[in-house]
């Protein structure tokens, strides 16, 4: 389904990513751990549209996406949460999901002059959707608060439901469990392990080991902008690269 | 009584200008200083339709809203790709450009002697020329323009353009296309600002550069600003005061010349005290130029990191 070919990156001479490549199927979900600063989330840059790369090739789905702007990847299919959490925090927590649906016919100009009623039953429709969104990720009872009130785990939920909102075949989760309680992680790991039922995959960065273990199919080491490791987690845990790498 | 209606025109004209304007700088957070070019706009092609090609009046509003909507899109596309400050710049340099224009194409726009003689306003036959008259044209035109301000921030639209205000990186990152809103919006925001220059022209019915300068689109910008960012009741109420408050100086007895002078110390220090104490004016909910992590701080910050309830 994503096809990453020798992709680079390097900020004034610092190289963030190097020759990077792997290939991702169908419903899969995909670990990528490695130390800090060891390029994974310049990936999740470079994937979903923030930040351009410089030799490479990016296809997903079978198209070539390299040079799309974020936008178009995302109605491609890809979407992404931030490490440092993102969410519009001065609008409800419903609001968030419905700004996350993608072709409203209530953004349309002439639409909001002319046809209220038909872009307000639209709207109806999406708040329906939204609610049974909010519904599964446990926090719909929330859904008219101000998502700012959320706390901090429930935030990270409601980044991913604004993902699954955006209707991505594929999910770019930086580091979801990071900072949160053992409670909201397994409501997290639960939604994310049930992604590749519903025809989806992601991609999820993660310092958590054990996490990494019970949730990914595969997993990528990352180190110094280059995949040192693939496989299993196993595999990858008795690489001695990877052993080597850590242990620098 | 006539000078009481003629300050009422004159709060209807500022109303549409910080109407159109707050849906740019309130709601989209995006600051332009090129309203007043917008606005000049407005009154120049109305102005010149109605002079060189006598041109019934509502075509002349109609072909206002359109140059002045073509000109936004011409001045928005290419600098609304620019970040904050530098975007600021670009629309300042389209004012000024719009400036010289107006006051160097002599033979066209009469260059610094302005167009006098503009014709006044006629409806199917109906001749617009009286106070009374005038200001009911221009509460027509002030609730059209609120009427369309209040449908778009109560839209989807109007949330996108919020969102883009508070976090532009996440509504992208959800996929929504940021540059085609702004653009969108820049152009409506101008286009209604033409709608107070085809009431200027007409009602003044003459026209200068000097109207349209660069110290006007600053004077709508304290309007939207003092009566509140996002808000558009904020807007009307800030047009209200600002314009009414150095007609009220005039009956304290100041001579002439003091009062021009003491006006402007007025707008500066209100100015300055709002910043100072009520940044998001006097009805808005939108705290101009506080970044998006100060206010969510007065909001009550109840969700640290790691701190789950």
């Amino acid at each position: 389904m994503l096809k990453v070919s020798n992709l680079n990156k390097n900020f004034n001479g610092v190289t963030a990513l190097k020759e990077f490549s792997f290939e991702m199927k169908e419903n899969e979900i995909l670990g990528m751990i490695g130390p800090n600063g060891a390029g994974k989330t310049t990936f999740f840059n470079v994937l979903s549209g923030f930040i351009k790369p410089e030799s490479d090739k990016l296809e997903f789905l079978g198209k070539d996406i390299t040079n799309l702007s974020s936008h178009k990847i995302v109605s491609s299919g890809i979407s992404r949460t931030f490490q440092d959490l993102r969410l519009i925090r001065q609008i409800s927590v419903i609001d968030n999901v419905l700004l996350s649906f993608n072709h409203q016919t209530g953004e349309n100009f002439y639409n909001i002059l002319f046809k209220q009623k038909s872009w307000q039953e639209t709207e109806e429709l999406d708040k329906h959707k939204a609610l049974k969104l909010l519904e599964y990720a446990g926090i719909k009872d929330k859904a008219f608060d101000l998502a700012n009130d959320l706390s901090y785990g429930q935030q990270k939920l409601l980044s991913i439901t604004c993902c699954l909102a955006a209707d991505a075949k594929l999910l770019l989760l930086d580091e979801p469990i990071a900072g949160i309680n053992p409670e909201m992680r397994e409501k997290i790991l639960r939604i994310i392990s049930e992604l590749p039922s519903k025809g989806k995959s992601a991609i999820i960065i993660e310092h958590d080991m054990d996490f990494i273990e019970r949730i990914c199919d595969r997993v990528i080491f990352m180190d110094m902008g280059e995949k040192i490791s693939e496989g299993t987690s196993e595999e990858v845990r008795n690489d001695p690269k990877v052993i080597e790498a850590y242990l620098e | 009584m006539e000078y009481l209606l003629h300050i009422l025109i004159l709060i209807c004209i500022y109303i549409i200008l910080s109407l159109s304007l707050n849906l740019l700088v309130g709601y989209t957070g995006i600051l332009s200083i090129a309203h007043a070019a917008f606005y000049g706009v407005g009154a120049y092609v109305t102005a010149l339709m109605a002079l060189r090609l006598e041109t019934p009046f509502l075509l002349n509003i109609v072909l206002a809203v359109i140059a002045a909507g073509v000109f936004g899109a011409v001045v928005g596309i290419p600098s609304l790709r620019l970040k904050d400050d530098y975007f600021v710049i670009a629309t300042f340099a389209f004012q000024i450009i719009m400036f010289s224009v107006l006051n160097n194409l002599v033979e066209f726009t009469g260059g610094p002697l302005g167009l006098p003689g503009i014709p006044q306003p006629n409806i199917f036959g109906y001749e617009i020329s009286t106070h009374i008259e005038f200001l009911i044209l221009s509460l027509l035109l002030a609730g059209l323009v609120y009427w369309v301000s209040n449908r778009i921030v109560k839209s989807p639209f109007g949330r996108l353009l919020k969102s883009i205000r508070e976090d532009e990186v996440f509504v992208k990152a959800v996929g929504r296309d940021i540059s085609a809103a702004k653009v969108k919006i820049f152009i409506i925001s101008a286009s209604l600002a033409s709608l107070a220059g085809v009431i200027y022209a007409t009602y003044i019915t003459y026209i200068d550069p000097t109207s349209f300068t660069v110290m006007e689109s600053i004077f709508i910008i304290s309007i939207v600003i003092i009566g509140g960012a996002a808000n558009l009741k904020g807007s009307i109420l800030g047009a209200a005061f600002l314009v009414a408050l150095p007609e009220l100086l005039r009956f304290i007895g100041l001579p002439n010349s003091i009062a021009a002078n003491v006006r402007q110390i007025l707008y500066g220090a209100l100015l300055v005290i709002m910043m100072m104490w009520r940044p998001q004016g006097f009805l808005g909910e939108y705290a101009f130029g506080k970044s998006s992590e100060d206010r969510i701080h007065k909001l009550g910050d109840r969700s640290k990191r790691g701190n789950d309830a």
